[in-house]
């Protein structure tokens, strides 16, 4: 960096720090914590972090990158120094990962919204979990997540991202487990973990395959890399990239085939599905996806397969949505449908129109979770829309956001769900052939959608209260720590589409703008080049918005009729069409279907090898082990006694035979050896007087 | 005047009945009687032979063979004692535990 960086562009590290340190707080010392000290130090850490991301955004604004060719990067050391080695090109490269922070226009939108709505449920979350055991703990993995998720988006290349990806796994994990004495809870985190793995690999895959082909794993290098190359479009080494890393995004952001999972992960607080589950994690795909353009602008192939992945997956989901009596489920098909939206714009080459829908979509999804939590929180813990009914004027704050919200996300202009759907929509179509086909998908979605919104929102606030005595007078509005967050969100849902009015509305869709320096525009592939230019006026775009709207008001229509003026009718449908009701109502079997492909084969195998252990490792190895040394040492038993301790009684015993004879010399009476003694002197003395006498 | 050579011979003779009295007898009591019939005959040829040769040097000696005797005696019946108060027995036959 050559120019020193204005102050909050040279302490973007820290955005992702102020977290990371209240949650190390709070997970080694928080059990001492009174709970407003909690509430004080974790809120205030994502407030921190919130104003150096506004900070941050207002002085990249005056970034003069025009003149610099470059944004401001922030790298704190060499993380990864692996040195040089051979691309599979055969051109020698330089390997390093470092942990460095890149503040472009497209993270630092993330950051925004993610410290934004972050800080938003956080104070909502005072509230909501004020009554809660494990205060501290909860509070201690959300700012653990706002960490991961921070470092995500502000990564600078692509192994720094999987680190913040694998956090927000790991507090994604820990969240939706948070109640983990009850064991859905438990096993739901399990399996959100287990199946994100899957899509993890791919993506790992991926990481190994841009460093083997590119030789460089920087996001702002790869465009210059592949030219550098000189892969040309389609190369198959760039969509297998393509392809691998979208298998990770279909984990993380729960796509066909990858989806199980976020519908279990409701088990969690319902602040964490606002967070994790709504507004930032899932969402992590969708960035994924546009930080990596360099490449899919390079892959049509892999770009074609995330197109209509996401578009099956908006439709296939929001299916699944209609027939859904939890309320928590209901939002978290629509997330997975909406989720299936941006992969679809991404997938067009709309990637700055996904991201659009990214933003609008953290707003009126958190603001709808947030909004069930509160009615949740109304009904003593009932999620159950078929025990609720009657709320509107019950808890006024709470219904009327979430209302605003519906209308947003069912895309009702000039509400923000409308202008990024739009885009979305308008922006396939204009994609040939296949485009058309995958529009008729997004605005049979976009039905839907509205159908669902509005089934919830009618079963929830309208008709006749269905809520059990028990419950009914306890029915109250939350406390203004959980309505004000609501208020603003859905301020947020409303004007928060009009950064990006499109200009044949007559806006200057600065949205955009601000992005458009960080998409990539390869040789060769026009219409995402033509579909940036503002200039473009189609009259189709035009009728199209026109029908999307009808869409939206004709599904709103429809499910006021079925819930509203005709009630009972839909128990008629869905006894008219039981084995569709079924079907949809079980979630096309699909967790069945997992279950017995993968899910049992997999325990299979763990039976299979733990038969293994036991027999072969266990019978065979160590009780085989066990019996031969036994064996051995019975035999060095046998011939220690016989062998060797045998010579040594010969020995004593050859000793013993030969000494015997002696032993009766020694009588032990004196007289004896006096009578010998007396002899020996008679014997000598005759010997010396031999002579004399 | 009585001739050395007799002196010697009783002297001889009391030997003799001594070495016997040690070797045969079974009381210790009389085996320890008997060592001092071997002493006093020692102490007979002392006593002639001083007279013999003129010098008094044999006499000191017998004085101080008597002197041994009288402490061995003391010694030699307080071991008897000891020893009869652990086996109940004086007899030399029977003292035979210094043996392998």
């Amino acid at each position: 960096m050559t120019t020193p960086l204005p102050y909050f562009l040279d302490s973007i590290w820290l955005i992702p720090l102020f977290p990371l340190g209240t949650a190390a707080l709070m997970l080694f010392f928080g059990r001492r914590l009174p709970n407003s000290a909690v509430s004080v130090l974790c809120v205030g850490s994502v407030l921190v972090s919130f104003v150096y991301s506004v900070g941050a955004f207002l002085q990249l604004r005056a970034w003069p990158f025009a003149a610099l060719g470059y944004w401001p990067e922030k790298v704190l050391f060499d993380w990864v120094p692996l040195g040089a080695y051979h691309t599979d090109a055969g051109q020698l490269a330089q390997f390093t990962a470092e942990w460095g922070f890149l503040l472009d226009p497209l993270s630092a939108v993330m950051i925004l919204v993610v410290t934004g709505v972050g800080l938003l449920i956080h104070i909502y979350s005072i509230g909501y979990m004020g009554h809660e055991g494990g205060y501290y703990r909860f509070f201690g993995y959300m700012n653990l997540f706002m960490f991961s998720m921070l470092t995500l988006v502000l990564a600078n290349n692509l192994l720094l991202m999987f680190v913040g990806w694998e956090g927000v796994g790991l507090c994604s994990y820990l969240l939706i487990g948070f109640y983990f004495l009850r064991k859905s809870a438990s096993d739901a985190g399990k399996k959100a973990f287990i199946v994100n793995r899957v899509g993890d690999a791919g993506f790992l895959l991926g990481i190994f395959l841009t460093a083997a082909t590119l030789g460089t794993i920087k996001f702002t290098e790869l465009g210059p890399a592949i030219q550098q190359m000189g892969l040309s479009v389609g190369a198959p080494a760039l969509t297998a990239i393509g392809l691998l890393l979208f298998v990770g995004a279909t984990g993380k952001s729960a796509q066909i085939p990858l989806y199980t999972w976020l519908p279990d992960a409701m088990e969690g607080p319902t602040p964490v599905s606002a967070l994790i589950h709504a507004a930032t994690m899932v969402t992590a795909g969708v960035y994924m996806v546009t930080r990596t353009n360099a490449i899919y602008q390079m892959a049509p192939e892999a770009l074609a397969v995330v197109a209509i992945v996401g578009a099956l997956t908006a439709f296939y989901a929001a299916t699944m949505g209609l027939v859904q009596n939890d309320i928590k489920r209901v939002l978290a098909y629509s997330t997975i449908s909406q989720l299936g939206y941006m992969f679809l714009a991404c997938g067009v080459g709309a990637y700055i129109a996904g991201i659009f829908h990214l933003m609008t979509h953290a707003f009126f999804k958190a603001l709808l979770f947030l909004a069930a939590g509160s009615v949740i929180h109304a009904l003593s813990g009932e999620q159950d829309m078929q025990k609720m009914g009657a709320l509107w004027n019950r808890v006024p704050v709470t219904a009327r956001t979430m209302f605003i919200a519906a209308l947003a996300i069912a895309g009702i202009p000039p509400l923000a769900g409308f202008f990024s759907k739009d885009e979305i929509l308008w922006k396939t179509w204009s994609a040939g052939d296949i485009g058309q086909i995958l529009w008729l998908l997004g605005a049979v979605t976009a039905l839907l959608t509205a159908f669902y919104m509005f089934r919830l929102i009618n079963l929830t606030f309208f008709g006749k209260s269905r809520v059990p005595k028990e419950v009914d007078h306890h029915v109250h509005e939350s406390p203004a720590v959980m309505t004000v967050p609501l208020v603003v969100l859905a301020v947020l849902s409303v004007v928060g589409g009009w950064v990006g009015i499109p200009a044949a509305l007559g806006g200057s869709n600065h949205f955009e703008h601000w992005l458009e320096p960080v998409i990539s525009q390869p040789p060769g592939v026009h219409h995402a080049a033509a579909l940036t230019d503002g200039a473009h006026h189609d009259p189709t775009e035009y009728v199209l918005m026109v029908v999307s709207v009808l869409l939206a008001l004709l599904g709103i229509w429809l499910a006021r009729y079925v819930y509203i003026r005709r009630e009972g009718l839909a128990e008629q449908l869905a006894a008219r069409w039981s084995g569709l009701h079924r079907l949809l109502f079980r979630k096309y079997y699909v967790d069945e279907l997992y279950d017995a492909l993968f899910v049992n084969r997999a325990k299979d195998l763990g039976t299979t090898l733990a038969a293994f252990d036991r027999r072969v490792i266990d019978g065979w190895g160590v009780d085989g082990s066990a019996w031969f040394t036994r064996f051995t040492s019975r035999v060095s038993i046998w011939w220690d006694t016989w062998i060797v301790d045998g010579l040594v009684n010969l020995t004593a015993w050859v000793v013993g035979v030969f000494s015997y004879p002696f032993r009766w010399l020694q009588t032990g009476r004196v007289q004896n050896y006096a009578l010998v003694f007396a002899l020996g002197v008679l014997i000598l003395l005759a010997y010396y007087l031999r002579g004399i006498l | 005047m009585i001739p050395t050579s007799h002196y010697l011979y009783l002297a001889l003779a009391l030997f003799t009945i001594g070495v016997l009295g040690v070797l045969t007898r079974r009381n210790v009591i009389i085996i320890l009687m008997s060592i001092e019939l071997i002493l006093n005959a020692v102490n007979i040829n002392l006593v002639a032979f001083a007279r013999h040769f003129g010098s008094v040097d044999g006499q000191i000696f017998a004085i101080f063979v008597v002197t041994a005797a009288a402490a061995e005696a003391a010694i030699g019946l307080g071991i008897i004692i000891a020893f009869f108060r652990n086996r109940e027995t004086v007899l030399a036959d029977e003292m035979d535990m210094l043996k392998w």
